[in-house]
């Protein structure tokens, strides 16, 4: 299977050709059109992406009787989504609980068809594949779960556990070999190959995450896609988690795709962040960009409201306290979802949609100042280091 | 979003005149479960105090025994399997563990009320918020369907719920996750105690409803004058909100200090290797230092310092004597006020 062998042959097609063009992309609407410019035109100069997304969409249907299913709305979940992910990067998404990440990285993985919008692994889209295609595809994409109590299952040993994935891709490990293979996993992980043959429940929640790494790592895939892979563990056991998977980070060249809602480890281990407000992109750059440098009023808040471990700041530290919940992603907001808790809503946010693209101010100023970011009115100001 | 008009009638500040007894004295705790596989000992020998006004930050990880010990405060542990072998908790200097159920049953809730986690599970779910808001005043106070729906609107007021009026009738799956917990403070407050326990309020919600959420337990707090027990895993939180910390592990105090002091200058390399293995906001670190191995088992507490196994300055005499809470000084043997350390050595983590 020659489609199925990665890393032999990186330079199939040429990239032209499946390099996803803008010309080629199918936008709905003007706005999502220049997003997406937007995102390719940042893209410059750091190779190839291994992984485009394009104006991805998930609306799931509102339905009305039983025998005759009415649509009577949608719950726009993920509204328009781009961004790249390259080759040994860690991309952080950060959000709300509501915000729409963890639908997207359904998506990415094609647990969810998408609505509408592109998915391009190595330039092939991957939303319009199916069967043998998609299983390939599969392979190289792999997902850490959030909670390790209920996505292992109780009734299979770790080694049937961590060599599940051996039996869909079997050209992977040869039968003889598995055993050795998954043993070879488990030490990877910083558990001894001895406990292959143990069951979940005899190890703690820290031991568990790294079975569920050590399954993610099976296949040597490209890209694992983290949905909140710390979030279960105790404090004294996420610093251990979050450092083995940076370590296998840089010895397998993997990238990244880390969902968290813990802004301070997010910027720990990201290269670039990406804030989510009701299914799109609020704010997308560097961790120092937009950690230091935040220009949209919702990332503002967002890093504001965030306690910060030094009680000496607690009284000189500005913090922005929103009001209200997030609007139901059923019925979001017209114009910038973010206006009805902003504070520098005015009347063209209810009529406009920002772009996210780097504000006109900041266009042609070297400075931290310039990444993309969703606001009519962006304006810089550093909440975190505020004395 | 709504403006509330601001406080009808602020109450005098309780509790000051009352001279040296302190709010609630918890000393010499213990607490084990009776399991099939033996004896866990959840708490083995917790002392703490708090006074009005004042917030105490319980800090520990799961298991470490933080619960538990606020449980066995407002007397809802399970009772076997639970079991209070000694140890006495004051409240205004009267033991509740040898009062009767009904002397106890007056302070629970009236004085003493109790903050949960999830307020999904804590409220029920087929009864409307406002008949359980209505309940405290019911069943304390006597009080009829109609005055209580009243007070319970009140409240909801009280806690910044927008169109109190309308929503009382509304059953708890109807409100968001902060409204919810906004609902639980405002239980807790019913009946103006002098002590709230908060059991990682703002654990399941989200940075900005926790901030929301925890300005406005501060808020209340300041008004009624009440002391606060805060238990929580997060040391950001802790450090926004507690005027003391105790922290915990393996069911004793291993450190006690004020917030800044802690921060500052920790005295236990437990509370040391915490503080710097949590990334930090405000700055991109390296490497993270991770504290090894793993939360011991309460069956098996490793003898000696139960930190021993996990601990890079272990000696042989962390492996067989249990170090006592030391109190601490400085270099030059002056009394750091309200400082403690758990560990034999103390000193050279505190001077390095």
């Amino acid at each position: 299977m020659a489609e199925l062998s990665k890393k032999d042959e990186p330079a199939v097609g040429e990239p032209a050709d499946t390099t996803p063009n803008v010309t080629e992309v199918e936008v709905a609407d003007v706005h999502s059109e220049s997003e997406a410019v937007a995102a390719i035109d940042a893209a410059v100069g750091r190779g190839e992406p291994i992984l485009q997304v394009r104006n991805l969409v998930k609306h799931f249907p509102l339905t009305l009787g039983v025998l005759f299913k009415k649509q009577v709305g949608a719950v726009k979940a993920v509204d328009g989504v781009s961004f790249d992910l390259y080759q040994g990067e860690t991309l952080g998404i950060v959000g709300e609980s509501g915000c729409g990440k963890s639908t997207v990285a359904k998506l990415l993985m094609n647990l969810e068809s998408a609505t509408a919008g592109e998915i391009f692994y190595k330039g092939q889209d991957i939303t319009k594949l199916s069967g043998r295609a998609l299983k390939a595809v599969r392979r190289n994409i792999q997902m850490v779960f959030q909670d390790p109590y209920t996505s292992l299952n109780p009734r299979m040993t770790v080694g049937d556990i961590i060599g599940e994935p051996f039996d869909i891709h079997p050209e992977v490990a040869p039968k003889g070999d598995r055993r050795r293979k998954v043993q070879e996993l488990l030490d990877v992980v910083g558990l001894n190959p001895e406990y292959i043959n143990r069951y979940p429940h005899q190890f703690s929640g820290g031991q568990r995450q790294r079975i569920g790494i050590a399954r993610g790592l099976a296949l040597n895939p490209e890209v694992i896609i983290c949905d909140e892979p710390v979030s279960a563990l105790d404090v004294s056991v996420q610093a251990q988690v979050i450092n083995l998977m940076e370590r296998l980070q840089d010895e397998f060249n993997l990238s990244y795709l880390f969902i968290a809602h813990d802004l301070s480890i997010v910027r720990h281990i990201s290269d670039r962040v990406g804030v989510m407000y009701l299914g799109k992109i609020a704010e997308i750059g560097t961790d120092t960009q937009i950690y230091d440098h935040p220009t949209h009023p919702y990332t503002q808040a967002l890093l504001s409201a965030v306690p910060v471990p030094d009680p000496d700041a607690r009284d000189n530290r500005e913090r922005i306290i929103l009001t209200g919940d997030v609007p139901s992603p059923a019925n979001p907001p017209s114009g910038c979802r973010f206006r009805t808790r902003c504070w520098k809503a005015e009347s063209r946010c209810a009529e406009e949609i920002p772009l996210l693209a780097v504000p006109e101010r900041f266009k042609n100023v070297d400075t931290p100042a310039a990444h993309e970011s969703a606001c009519h009115f962006a304006e810089e100001k550093d909440v975190v280091h505020a004395a | 979003m709504t403006t509330i008009d601001k406080i009808r009638n602020v109450p005098e500040p309780r509790g000051a005149a009352d001279g040296d007894t302190p709010l609630l004295e918890v000393r010499d705790l213990h607490v084990e479960f009776h399991t099939r596989d033996g004896v866990a000992k959840a708490v083995n020998g917790v002392d703490y105090t708090v006074n009005s006004g004042e917030t105490l930050a319980v800090l520990g990880e799961s298991g470490s025994g933080k619960s538990v010990t606020a449980q066995a405060i407002m007397g809802i542990l399970d009772m076997p399997p639970g079991r209070i072998p000694q140890g006495q908790i004051l409240y205004r200097g009267e033991d509740m563990l040898t009062m009767s159920q009904d002397a106890r049953r007056q302070i629970r809730g009236s004085k003493i009320a109790m903050i949960f986690q999830d307020a999904l599970s804590a409220l029920n779910p087929v009864l409307s918020v406002g008949y359980q808001l209505g309940e405290m005043f019911r069943v304390h106070q006597g009080m009829s369907k109609k005055d209580a729906k009243a007070k319970a609107i009140e409240l909801m007021d009280r806690v910044k719920i927008p169109a109190a009026a309308a929503r009382v009738g509304d059953y708890p799956h109807q409100f968001s996750g902060g409204m919810r917990q906004r609902i639980m403070i405002a239980m807790a407050l019913a009946l103006e105690p002098d002590l709230i326990i908060a059991d990682e309020p703002t654990t399941a919600l989200d940075v900005t409803v926790q901030a929301q959420v925890m300005d406005l337990l501060a808020e209340l707090q300041r008004e009624y004058n009440m002391g606060l027990i805060l238990i929580t895993h997060d040391l950001g939180v802790v450090a926004d909100v507690a005027d003391k910390i105790a922290v915990m592990y393996a069911g004793r105090i291993v450190e006690r200090a004020p917030v800044h002091e802690l921060y500052k200058r920790p005295a236990h390399p437990y509370t040391k290797g915490l503080l710097e293995s949590i990334p930090r906001l405000d700055q991109k670190g390296q490497e993270l230092y991770a504290i090894k191995g793993l939360p011991p088992n309460l069956l098996r507490i490793p003898t000696g310092c139960a930190f021993n196994p996990r601990c890079p300055q272990a000696e042989d005499i962390c492996r067989t004597e249990i170090p006592t809470l030391h109190p601490v000084t400085e270099q030059d043997g002056t009394e750091l006020v309200g400082r403690g350390s758990a560990c034999h050595f103390w000193k050279e983590t505190l001077h390095g």
